[in-house]
């Protein structure tokens, strides 16, 4: 792909509708090789870019989720104690214990966690999300993962990748992301689809979505994000919010239907008050 | 045709950038066709910016350096606010010491007696050596991850490790526990008029605070506006932290709005997680110019994300106080503990309370 141009094109193909924007910045990132570090509200299509961009160049996709006390022996690889374990039982039967460490450590008894697999997976997607989550020490090692894109194990040596992995990180914005990590990456702001592009989403996503109905579910819910809600629904809320409208057989969307289907929509109790106090008819007009 | 690159570089040296990222820059721009203002935009903007706040001013950079800013193919274009007007930071009064305390220990110590002081009747250096004195020490909270200990829950990896070690013969059992971290601390500070002769001790208090644990702190100020004023406060030198936070926040000494400054805290930062499972810390006299009603739902909100609120009010500790201003009203059924917060002795304590929350 020569041009951020064509990259939107591809991604295009592959059910992924993005702006000159987002399309610079992966773009970008290819061809410099830079992990793209992706914030924005939720619901902004942040996790779906990596999984396109994985179909789009038909390689696998490797997710590592973040959580709260994520470490090493998680996110890049452990040893399988029980096998190591076993296979010492089976060479002490065999009365063949002398060279027990050489054979003990090999690549065989490692488990490869995500990192390690997408260091062993040449060209792959890797998906490191909400890295906010994870404690602010894994962001120091994840560094040293992301920049050398090699590892070393003490027992075994260094793993390097033949080809590296084009990385994704994603953050939620809980908590700020050390400039260390931001620096090696490339940064960018993912906003709420406009009207006209959230329609394509919808009619992208779900063929068999009229365009009328698309129209107004993306016109309501972009009056839901205007009004101050606790939590304005994203693209996925819509794209719910939609299929809830298909799968009760709603050809177009009347104040009954969203009365039915508005918990796909919004997710907390005062929301979904506000918005029917102001008048469901208001919201769809 | 002349080389542009020479002027696009001086584009990135008007935003005085980080070298690294500068160089990041150049090299987006070898990728893409620099003929396309778009292009070259986006090219500055992935690689220049590292946080939303950023783009507004790199919006402002683009449009000065190269005459305008292509227009953004997203939508509802929500307008960031940018905080750069400068205020000045008002300097805490001092000598009358009207609203002083009566001093209950004869006997004690000056340290002591300044110890219990109204902050605005103490001088800068005497403030700086009293607040050096605090102790600042984060609050804590178990984490999921554990180490390694005499007691405990059985650690199953560890003890096969052991057998290992010995050829697979039975050995001690090994055990872990969980570690502690420290929990996040928020602390939200009214700089509005009425907080005045307050608001430079508190942000040097908050200053202390954050300095001891910087990645578990946040400090944010609230008046008509919120202003995140951590990154600022993160600096070593007290003074300069002040200068820079003083720089950023725009609406010191003006009204308060404290509900809907609140509201934003909560949109913004607070349900995304900062102020989840946090000790959370509202300095404020309740003076509110705004809804009170509303004040009252946001902190109901708040206190369901956080682990606790603390309301300090720093007239609390005047003779004949009674919570009778209307945001205190509306506040003080959401509030774990009301506290003053005039004096470092009152701080000291605040500190024990949020350590104990």
């Amino acid at each position: 792909m020569e041009t951020p141009g064509e990259l939107a094109a591809a991604l295009d193909r592959v059910g992924y509708l993005v702006d000159e924007g987002l399309a610079t910045a992966a773009f970008l990132a290819l061809r410099m090789s830079r992990p793209l570090f992706c914030e924005g509200e939720p619901g902004t299509g942040k996790t779906a870019l990596a999984k396109a961009l994985a179909d789009a160049l038909g390689t696998p996709l490797i997710r590592l989720q973040c959580h709260e006390g994520i470490d090493a022996a998680r996110a890049l690889y452990d040893w399988d104690f029980p096998r190591q374990l076993l296979h010492l039982r089976a060479m002490e039967a065999r009365g063949r214990t002398d060279d027990a460490e050489a054979e003990l450590y090999t690549r065989r008894f490692l488990l490869a966690r995500p990192l390690l697999q997408a260091l062993e997976t040449p060209g792959c997607v890797l998906l490191v999300d909400e890295i906010d989550r994870a404690d602010d020490e894994f962001e120091a090692f994840l560094l040293e993962v992301l920049s050398e894109h090699a590892v070393s194990i003490p027992e075994l040596g260094e793993i390097r990748a033949a080809e590296p992995p084009v990385v994704v990180l994603t953050s939620n914005r809980t908590r700020e992301v050390h400039d260390a990590v931001k620096r090696r990456c490339l940064y960018h702001w993912l906003e709420h689809p406009g009207l006209v592009r959230e329609v394509a989403i919808l009619r992208r996503r779900l063929p068999e979505l009229t365009e009328a109905l698309a129209t107004q579910v993306a016109t309501a819910v972009s009056r839901m994000r205007a009004a101050e809600l606790l939590k304005p629904p994203g693209v996925a809320e819509s794209l719910d919010w939609a299929q809830a409208l298909l799968a009760l057989d709603r050809p177009i969307l009347d104040a009954e239907a969203a009365a039915l289907t508005l918990g796909a929509v919004l997710k907390y109790r005062e929301d979904a008050d506000r918005v029917v106090a102001k008048g469901l008819d208001a919201l769809l007009a | 045709m002349t080389d542009p690159l020479p002027g696009l570089a001086g584009f990135a040296a008007v935003l005085r950038a980080d070298p690294v990222r500068v160089q990041a820059y150049l090299e987006a721009l070898s990728h893409v066709d620099v003929a396309e203002p778009s292009q070259v935009y986006w090219a500055g903007r992935v690689s220049l910016c590292a946080e939303p706040d950023d783009i507004p001013g790199y919006d402002a950079a683009f449009a000065a350096w190269f005459g305008n800013v292509p227009t953004r193919t997203t939508g509802n274009g929500r307008t960031r606010r940018r905080t750069t007007v400068s205020a000045p930071l008002v300097a805490p009064m001092s000598g009358e010491g009207d609203g002083e305390v009566p001093e209950l220990n004869v006997a004690a110590s000056d340290t002591e007696v300044l110890r219990r002081r109204d902050v605005t009747a103490l001088d800068g250096a005497a403030l700086k050596e009293l607040l050096a004195t605090l102790r600042t020490d984060p609050p804590l909270r178990r984490s999921v991850r554990t180490r390694r200990s005499r007691r405990g829950r059985l650690d199953p990896d560890e003890t096969l490790r052991e057998l290992l070690r010995s050829g697979g013969e039975p050995v001690r059992l090994r055990y872990r526990r969980k570690r502690l971290r420290p929990r996040r601390l928020v602390l939200l500070i009214d700089v509005s008029g009425s907080m005045t002769p307050y608001s430079d001790a508190l942000l040097r208090f908050a200053h202390a605070v954050v300095r001891r644990s910087p990645p578990s702190t946040e400090a944010f100020t609230l008046g008509t506006r919120l202003t995140r004023v951590s990154r600022q406060l993160r600096l070593r030198d007290p003074d300069q932290a002040l200068k820079a936070a003083a720089r950023a926040v725009p609406d010191f000494a003006g009204g308060t709005r404290l509900g809907e400054t609140l509201r934003v805290f909560l949109d913004r930062w607070g349900q995304r997680g900062l102020a989840r499972q946090a000790v959370t810390v509202v300095f404020s006299d309740g003076w509110e110019r705004g809804d009170a009603a509303l004040l009252g739902e946001q902190l109901a909100r708040l206190r369901r994300l956080a682990h606790a609120v603390l309301w300090v009010n720093p007239h609390v500790g005047r003779p004949g106080y009674a919570p009778v201003q209307s945001g205190i009203r509306a506040a003080l059924p959401h509030v774990d503990r009301l506290l003053a917060g005039h004096s470092l002795a009152t701080l000291d304590e605040l500190l024990t309370e949020v350590r104990r929350a």
